[in-house]
């Protein structure tokens, strides 16, 4: 299987990757090198972990492409590291193009930064860190999986991730808001309402794909009779897919539109959908590139928002859902935010029968398609899917029905594996169960 | 092939300037790598500083520094165990061995409580038989094999090294004067290198676990362990 892997990884062409390295020059990385880990660039994170990793290995069974690939050593956080930013800072970037191509796929594509190898390192070694910073050379080199870049190319330009134009937006937003009305009369979707207390954003895909995430949101904030908004303008995507090319000034701008728009409808919280990168974005990576310690506007995500509605009563449960349900820890609200406890109560008001699967909590395996894999697109799709055998047995093992992810890549990815290894399982966002089983106003004849 | 004269002249040389050059280099070059870490941290990564928080350091490191107290532990008894046996003899022989003792109480009139001589033997061969094991390990175990640098062996070597020989010494087999020599000589090697080789990680290890600690608790609202 690993062979398999192995020739499989042979064969990917990526325009991005592929056609980057082409234009690479040696002289070019090495100015880059210089730039980011030469005398007097480099970083006291970077350099103390390579001091002091002693090539113990105990990190190998934290992640979950080593496992699923019959545990080849090349697959372990400090194999990838190994062959990728280790190997580049031994060579002091005297590398070719084809080993920054080499590089990419294995930072982009073969590691999920979800930090469970931080816990498994008996120093902490932040593999994931070393990851990003990897990425982040091969965003100056200009050797960027193709389809992921393009939704950077679409942040740069549009201030979200899928070219969605303003008027776009807009009229989703108000073709949501009258399907709602058929449903519940008064519903409204508040755009632009100055002071507001709740700024609700999404990512690009809602719109995009997913219109009814945001009919189901505006039904549970008009039940819950919330203070709530959307912006009508750019900065209401709080998505970021340029965090994880490398491209960190194009993330600050994306963050700092959408902090802007907040502060601009000067809400008191900006609550999130369903959908962990953007959390990390706003929560921890965004919010630091911008200079904030934490975020400058209170950031809830929908996990720990359903929460406090369900916990205070501002939404009731008429019936709890029937079919046995399991639930997926996701990376970046979990490892990233510690709402393991919060889903576990939302799932436990709404759902009747929750089985749990193991590992689970901070210890969760990773879903295999959030930190960008997914959106490095169909040339990584076969490769994604064949490292993560160890999730889809570790989901089937549960014999649940439902399996509730509350996160878009989670969501995608295991769609995905459930697919392919034929697991027989539904994925749900807990906001699609949540809608389908609490209390609505009756609808006026 | 050493006459007396030769020998004297070698061992009150390994005995005497070479331990404090040993030491010199042990202490001076931890203190020197600390501080260049730190201004490393102020200069290009200062937000570390105002992550750091001591309470989820030492939540972390309470959890660390206990044999199968994390997850991690459990899942590799036999690493663990190893480690640990490792470690605290490593670090507890060399400070209570008589021989030590007596030595620094001629010098500077100072002592403290030593070991039983049969504890002490015990702990050698406890140091010997991880080093084998761990040796065992990069050589059979293919992730760590895949890891494992030229580098580890000598690490590896440099650590066992004193053991082995002040074991031989002890139990004065094979010629016992080259025994002590060899045993002073690779104790000085091994002090020496810790601050300049990725046997560092007994410096910075408390660093790295303390910061993840902090991002993992203070901003991240989770365990670490």
């Amino acid at each position: 299987m690993a062979e398999t892997a192995e020739k499989e990884k042979k064969q990917i062409i990526d325009e991005g990757l592929d056609t980057g390295a082409r234009r690479l020059t040696p002289e070019r990385i090495k100015t880059i090198y210089d730039k980011i880990l030469g005398k007097g660039a480099m970083g006291a994170k970077v350099r103390t972990y390579v001091d002091t990793c002693v090539h113990c290995g105990l990190c190998s069974d934290a992640c979950h492409v080593y496992l699923s690939n019959d545990k080849d050593p090349k697959y372990s956080p400090a194999g990838k590291v190994k062959r990728s930013l280790g190997e580049f800072i031994k060579r002091k970037g005297n590398v070719s193009p084809a080993f920054i191509r080499d590089m990419s796929e294995i930072a982009s594509t073969e590691c999920n930064v979800c930090k469970r190898c931080a816990m498994y390192c008996p120093f902490g070694i932040d593999v994931a860190y070393l990851m990003l910073v990897a990425r982040r050379i091969c965003h100056l080199c200009g050797v960027t999986p193709l389809y992921i870049q393009a939704t950077a190319h679409s942040h740069a330009a549009t201030m979200n991730q899928m070219w969605v134009k303003e008027d776009e937006w807009i009229d989703t937003l108000q073709w949501q808001e009258e399907d709602g009305r058929e449903e519940m009369p008064n519903l409204r979707i508040p755009l632009e309402k100055e002071g507001a207390e709740i700024m609700y954003s999404v990512i690009g895909p809602e719109p995009k794909f997913q219109p009814t995430l945001i009919y189901n949101a505006a039904i549970i904030m008009n039940t819950a009779g919330l203070d709530w908004t959307m912006p009508a303008t750019p900065g209401w995507d709080n998505s970021d897919m340029a965090m994880y090319t490398g491209d960190n000034e194009i993330m600050a701008r994306v963050k700092r539109a959408h902090f802007e728009t907040a502060a601009r409808l000067k809400v008191k919280k900006i609550v999130m959908g369903e959908c962990g990168h953007a959390f990390r974005s706003v929560y921890d990576m965004g919010n630091r590139q911008l200079g904030w310690k934490m975020p400058p506007i209170p950031v809830v995500h929908a996990i720990e928002f359903y929460y406090d509605l369900l916990k205070s009563g501002k939404i009731k449960i008429k019936e709890k859902y029937k079919k046995s349900v399991t639930l997926h820890d996701p990376c970046n609200v979990v490892r990233g935010r510690g709402l393991h406890e919060k889903a576990r109560y939302v799932v436990n008001q709404i759902c009747e029968n929750f089985i749990e699967m193991h590992p689970n909590r901070e210890h969760n395996y990773c879903c295999n398609a959030g930190g960008g894999v997914i959106n490095c697109g169909p040339p990584f799709k076969n490769k994604r899917v064949v490292s993560n055998a160890v999730k889809a047995k570790q989901i089937a093992d549960t014999g649940a029905e439902i399996l509730i992810t509350p996160c878009h890549n989670c969501h995608s990815g295991m769609e995905d594996i459930i697919s392919y290894y034929e697991v027989g399982m539904h994925t749900k966002f807990l906001s699609e169960i949540i809608y389908e089983v609490m209390e609505k106003p009756e609808p006026v004849e | 092939m050493n006459t007396p004269d030769t020998f004297d002249v070698i061992y009150n040389f390994v005995s005497g300037p070479l331990v404090w050059a040993a030491f010199i280099l042990f202490i001076g070059g931890s203190i020197y790598r600390l501080w260049k870490m730190l201004s490393l941290v102020n200069k290009k990564d200062r937000y570390i500083f105002t992550y750091m928080s001591l309470y989820h350091s030492l939540r972390s490191i309470a959890h660390w520094i206990l044999p199968f107290g994390t997850t991690s532990w459990r899942m590799h008894p036999a690493m663990t165990v190893a480690t640990f046996a490792f470690h605290i003899c490593l670090i507890i022989l060399p400070i209570f061995l008589v021989g030590h003792v007596v030595m620094i109480a001629f010098s500077w009139g100072v002592s403290w409580p030593t070991l039983p001589a049969g504890v002490a033997n015990v702990m050698t061969v406890i140091v010997i038989a991880c080093c084998i094991f761990f040796l065992v390990r990069r050589i059979v175990q293919k992730d760590v094999k895949y890891l494992t640098t030229p580098s580890d062996y000598v690490l590896l070597l440099i650590t066992a090294a004193p053991f082995i020989t002040g074991f031989f010494a002890y139990h004065q087999w094979l010629d016992y004067r080259t025994c002590i020599l060899l045993h002073i000589l690779s104790g000085e090697i091994m002090l020496a290198a810790i601050p300049f080789t990725r046997l560092s990680h007994m410096l910075f290890a408390v660093f790295t676990r303390s910061y993840i600690a902090s991002e993992f608790g203070g901003v991240r609202c989770a365990k670490d362990w």
